[in-house]
């Protein structure tokens, strides 16, 4: 019986994760018939450095998600840990000093929020939603609302750059999700994560380091943040004060439309790329074919609907063998106990 | 001869009439911040315009804090100002402080930002129309009147993409060689003017000019063109005259920007202020003219 579960559990999980991988594909043939210059290398050169940005966010999102959390603040971040990056190469030191400055912002503005929201004992949004605020504040008294200019060459390589015809940020696209793949995989860290987001009451009674394990993963998604700050300063040859605004918003919409449930426990990295690619495809194809701006929100809003309305179709004979699975872990509970 | 003398006469009368009535005015201009110095601009206008016209000008800073914006125009008020020029710091926060005018029966004139509420005689505003408009000639000129050209909007639904695209599109239309190939959203932002401008290369390979509803999306823009090598091939216009954008244009990136005239705009302010003081109307909206940056 349990077998046959498994099987018809791995049936579906089968079927949402390559769902949007068919989604993505007919996508793409979609947009090879309607403009002849989509299917180009140099085009699908340019989507892939495109979304690299909005790939690499998500996939600290999907972290954060599956944990049951959610981090509202990146996108400010991105602006803060930029602009902090660019002062100090703007004040004259070396282009390492500015990446390293970007990563510590950005990973010591994660942090701050994991701190809040494990000690704290406070709900993600809010903590997120208040330091999202308060980077952007900071950026904003920091820059006096002003652009700061990076003529660095070799810092501008992160954005412009090529590894062997591969821009740089795909690279470190690649990269990230390499990395995010072998922590879900094969770290402690990252089965936890899914612990954690499916049944934290239990976590605890297991004696586990929720706390620790939030600050981490708070931290790791900063970091990630920071990141972004490089590779966006780094495009635009300057930090931005309103660089990132809303970019947590098509982060989070990537998780969801790679099948990461909002509501945690569930999910995989592998899906997200699925779910940036979609938002990054449609974006390029809109501009390609000249559609109306007006209408550009709405497809995509549309998109986004139909594809986690889908899910939840797809998953709707799964919920039974989810709560099972749950009462069976609450059995385990209250027999340890 | 006579005649002459009396006309003479009667001309030197008028002028001493409507500068003796002209010097009884005062008038109370509340700038949003001279920190900025768009707004120093503004005031240095205002101030020359006054002292041409025998005006007192009284100038009360802000410093770009409502409240103190609130408490300047009250001691205005007090001080039983003739007409108030209100520069808001902000559109919504600057109403009480109008309707505390409109109470006193002081006419106010509302520069470069409006309000939302109270009584306003006039407003006094860069005509983004105008600048649209301007741009589209410059750029039809340029090709002359031929070619292929791409448009940049700003954020869906803000008046300045709507005026700014009204009269850049007004003029392209009256050219029947010149095709809009692309007109795509990039929200005045600089990151998206870079992508969006990505995509649309990719899409276009024939672009002759480029229009930008703000300087912030061509600078973005502009390194896209860059990095597709067809910087020579593409002109590109963009709006408002930022630092960034002027040096751009001075380094031959960016043909040419729109730039406001904040000087003209606090002459305007002191002109439109005697004339609503003597009884003339005047019309809601008195627009100012741009100028070209190139």
């Amino acid at each position: 019986m349990k077998a046959v579960k498994r099987l018809v559990s791995a049936r579906q999980e089968l079927l949402r994760r390559y769902g949007m991988l068919l989604v993505l594909l007919v996508m793409v043939i979609l947009a090879s018939f309607l403009s002849d210059r989509f299917f180009t290398t140099a085009n699908l050169m340019n989507v892939t450095r495109q979304v690299a940005i909005n790939a690499i966010l998500a996939a600290g999102m999907t972290i954060v998600i599956i944990s049951g959390g959610i981090d509202l603040s990146i996108g400010s971040v991105i602006a803060i840990s930029g602009a902090l990056g660019a002062g100090v190469m703007a004040g004259g030191s070396g282009w390492v000093a500015g990446l390293l400055t970007t990563l510590a912002v950005g990973l010591a503005f994660g942090i701050t929020n994991g701190l809040f929201i494990a000690y704290g004992q406070l709900p993600p949004f809010i903590v997120t939603l208040a330091s999202m605020a308060l980077a952007r504040g900071f950026t904003q008294v920091y820059t006096g609302g002003r652009a700061i200019q990076v003529s660095n060459q070799t810092f501008q390589w992160f954005g412009h750059g090529y590894i062997s015809s591969i821009p740089v940020p795909v690279t470190i696209m690649i990269v990230v999700y390499i990395l995010g793949y072998l922590f879900f995989k094969h770290t402690k860290l990252g089965r936890l994560v899914y612990a954690v987001g499916g049944n934290e009451h239990a976590c605890r009674m297991a004696g586990i380091r929720v706390n620790r394990v939030k600050v981490a993963i708070y931290g790791i998604n900063g970091l990630l943040a920071g990141l972004v700050g490089v590779i966006l300063t780094a495009r635009l040859f300057s930090a931005q004060p309103t660089a990132g605004v809303s970019y947590e918003m098509d982060a989070i919409a990537a998780v969801i439309l790679g099948g990461t449930s909002l509501s945690g426990g569930r999910g995989n990295i592998g899906g997200t790329i699925i779910g940036a690619l979609i938002i990054g495809v449609l974006g390029n194809v809109f501009n390609l074919l000249n559609v109306s701006p007006f209408y550009q929100d709405v497809a995509k809003g549309m998109v986004i609907l139909v594809a986690v309305l889908l899910d939840r179709l797809l998953h709707a004979g799964g919920r039974t063998i989810r709560k099972e699975v749950d009462s069976g872990t609450d059995k385990a509970e209250s027999a340890r106990a | 001869m006579k005649k002459s003398l009396l006309v003479v006469l009667a001309v030197l009368l008028c002028t001493a009439l409507v500068s003796a009535a002209a010097s009884a005015y005062t008038i109370g201009f509340a700038v949003s911040t001279l920190d900025n110095p768009f707004f120093v601009d503004l005031k240095d206008g205002a101030e020359a315009k006054a002292a041409e016209l025998g005006v007192t000008l009284r100038v009360v800073d802000a410093q770009d804090d409502p409240a103190r914006q609130l408490a300047g125009i009250e001691d205005l008020i007090a001080r039983g100002v003739d007409l108030i020029l209100v520069n808001p710091t902000d559109s919504s926060a600057v109403v009480p402080a109008i309707l505390a005018a409109n109470r006193a029966g002081i006419p106010i004139i509302t520069v470069d930002r409006g309000a939302e509420g109270g009584e306003v005689v006039a407003h006094i505003a860069s005509d983004n129309v105008l600048g649209g408009r301007m741009a589209g000639e410059f750029i039809a000129e340029l090709l002359g009147g031929k070619g292929k050209v791409v448009e940049l909007e700003g954020i869906p639904g803000t008046s300045a993409a709507r005026e700014r695209g009204q009269g850049f599109n007004e003029v392209i239309a009256t050219y029947p060689d010149i095709q809009v190939v692309a007109r795509q959203e990039a929200g005045f932002d600089r990151a998206r003017g870079l992508t969006v401008m990505e995509n649309i290369l990719q899409a276009q390979p024939e672009i002759d000019a480029l229009f930008c509803h703000n300087d912030e999306m061509a600078l973005g823009a502009i390194i896209a063109i860059q990095a597709a090598g067809r910087a020579d091939k593409i002109k590109v216009v963009g709006f408002d005259a930022t630092d960034d954008a002027v040096q751009a244009v001075k380094e031959g990136r960016m043909l040419a920007t729109i730039a406001q005239q904040p000087r003209l705009m606090g002459e305007l302010g002191v002109e439109y202020a005697i004339k609503v003081l003597s009884g003339e109307t005047v019309d809601k909206f008195i627009p100012v003219p741009l100028e070209l940056v190139k």
